[in-house]
């Protein structure tokens, strides 16, 4: 096997072993939407929703909950107790940059990340009568959006955060106000208008508004999709500017 | 460490050829601040092919950045390296390929298996050790599919080690790399050294174990507030540090001083009760016997020098490397 495919191999490994953050990512929404799924209230069509029933709402911000847990705690606190222990550094001394390090927990949490989405959204059609999707593509390139800009969100907290349990402190902090404005305890149809305008342009709100459109109406429209680039170009960039490799 | 012997562990430590009468290490005026803090200040040391060199010094000596600079980790502020030949900084890929490095306290993923951290470490070389043959050579064959977190202290450092050797390096720098250690595991570790020397690998040790310098080191340099303080054989540096050679012994019948300070060899002669302890240089021994012997005087209960690189070190730096070196 490749120098790469050993290093992918011992950090799947890693994940599979400690689950924690893979139960958070995919055990949480799958758990959401079952009970969501179940509960008689979230069937009913509601006008003040444009007549979309409850759980069809969820299951977007669903989606992204899973995946926001995922990035940002199961993806930085890897990197930065590789950081913390010295094993980045080790690397450092190896034909193998510590970069690649980093690259392998990508591609691991990738996975995790477009299973948990392809689970929720598959079952939320199959057992709970979720529309399916107008716009697949749509779906997929919002979702892909969000990884991407999520995923950027990770790694900068990864950059900043000086320990490993400082990126739970971080992550749990900045989750809460991206899932406000995802609408996880106010969908963004019964948000006020202020509100909605800061949601807009704010990642998960973006993220949720694309998936909702692609799932609903069809390809979604430019400005979610352009905000969703956006972050993942910002992030991406800060996260590089500040990595600091020991 | 029953394998240690065993040709297996021969023909994993074999080395690639002799690259002629280059030397394995050459560091020349390194410097290396932080701010205001001079971390290195001037130090300059060459290691020759197959040579285990030590470096000593007492805590905040600037050893570890010195040889941080030297496997390419820091870029110096001055100074110039070369690693057979490479420049770390100039060809990363290529030193990292021949240079293995044990660095301090380096922890490894909790829930992964020696073997797993091993073929993943393994896979990085063009031309790596085998896996179990290594394990073996370091007593962790029967740990190989223990998770990390599960050994002990000296069992760590033990796999530190063997990841620096995975990649068959030419040079392997070890720093620490018998902290922690219990005495047995501690003397294994010397002797697989000396082995993985014997099949042509240069060896730089940091250490601040008198013993492990004295029994291992060809050469060892002493490092005190960034500059090398002495350099030379840990036998040698023990000599000067007594100021010469010194005997100890009991006289048969009484002597007058003169008898022995006239000798060339002799430079104090010092009276212990019934006993006179002699320091001087050169055939020091031979010098005072054959002249006691002539006025009739018989030696007894010689004792030898017992000055040892402890001395040199306290000497050379006025500080105690088991207080200032192991803890703070």
């Amino acid at each position: 096997m490749s120098a790469f495919g050993q290093v992918v191999r011992n950090e799947a490994r890693l994940v599979r072993r400690q689950p924690t953050n893979m139960i958070g990512s995919i055990g949480l929404p799958v758990v959401l939407m079952i009970i969501f799924g179940e509960l008689p209230s979230f069937r009913q069509h509601i006008s003040v929703l444009g007549g979309v029933p409850l759980f069809d709402t969820y299951v977007p911000i669903i989606m992204v909950l899973g995946l926001t847990m995922l990035t940002l705690l199961g993806l930085p606190s890897p990197l930065v107790s590789y950081r913390e222990l010295g094993i980045l550094r080790r690397l450092s001394t190896t034909p193998v940059p510590p970069s690649w390090l980093l690259a392998a927990q990508v591609v691991v949490q990738l996975c995790i990340a477009l299973a948990g989405l392809a689970i929720v959204n598959i079952a939320s059609v199959a057992a709970f009568g979720a529309p399916v999707p107008k716009s697949p593509g749509g779906l997929a390139l919002s979702c892909l959006l969000a990884i991407g800009g999520l995923f950027a969100l990770g790694l900068l907290i990864a950059a900043l955060a000086p320990t490993a349990n400082s990126v739970n402190a971080i992550g749990r902090l900045t989750l809460i106000p991206l899932l406000f404005f995802a609408g996880l305890w106010l969908p963004r149809p019964l948000m006020p208008a202020v509100l909605l305008d800061i949601s807009n342009y704010t990642p998960l709100g973006a993220a949720v508004e694309a998936i909702q459109g692609s799932v609903q109406t069809g390809f979604p429209p430019a400005t979610p999709l352009l905000v969703l680039a956006g972050y993942t170009l910002v992030f991406a960039y800060l996260a590089r500017r500040f990595f600091r490799w020991e | 460490m029953a394998t240690l012997e065993s040709p297996v562990a021969v023909a994993l430590m074999e080395a690639p050829a002799a690259a002629g009468h280059r030397p394995a290490v050459e560091v020349a005026h390194l410097r290396k601040t932080y701010g205001t803090l001079v971390a290195v200040d001037d130090v300059s040391f060459t290691v020759a092919e197959g040579e285990i060199f030590g470096i000593l010094g007492p805590n905040g000596a600037g050893k570890t950045t010195a040889i941080e600079c030297a496997i390419g980790l820091r870029r110096p502020d001055a100074g110039t390296i070369r690693l057979l030949g490479l420049d770390p900084h100039a060809d990363p890929h290529q030193v990292h390929e021949i240079v293995g490095v044990q660095l301090q306290s380096g922890a490894l993923p909790a829930k992964l298996r020696v073997g797993e951290i091993l073929e993943e470490y393994r896979s990085f070389y063009r031309d790596p050790a085998d896996v179990d043959e290594l394990l073996d050579v370091l007593g962790l064959a029967a740990k190989r599919g223990d998770y990390y977190r599960s050994l002990s202290g000296g069992q760590r450092q033990r796999l530190s080690i063997a990841l620096a050797l995975i990649g068959r390096p030419r040079i392997a720098v070890l720093d620490e790399m018998t902290t922690g250690l219990d005495p047995q595991a501690r003397r294994d570790t010397w002797e697989l050294i000396e082995q993985i020397r014997d099949r042509g690998v240069t060896i730089v040790l940091v250490t601040h174990f008198m013993e492990e310098a004295e029994r291992l080191c060809d050469r060892v340099a002493l490092i005190d507030h960034g500059r090398v303080v002495a350099l030379d054989t840990p036998a040698r540096l023990a000599t000067q540090a007594r100021g010469g050679k010194s005997v100890r012994f009991l006289p048969s019948a009484p002597f007058e001083d003169r008898l022995l300070t006239g000798l060339p060899e002799v430079s104090r002669v010092e009276r212990e009760g019934q006993h006179v302890l002699v320091t001087g240089t050169g055939e020091l021994v031979n010098a005072v016997i054959l002249a006691l012997h002539t006025a009739g005087v018989t030696a007894r209960d010689v004792q030898l020098d017992s000055s040892n690189l402890e001395d040199a070190f306290v000497k050379l730096t006025g500080k105690n490397l088991h207080t200032e070196g192991v803890l703070a």
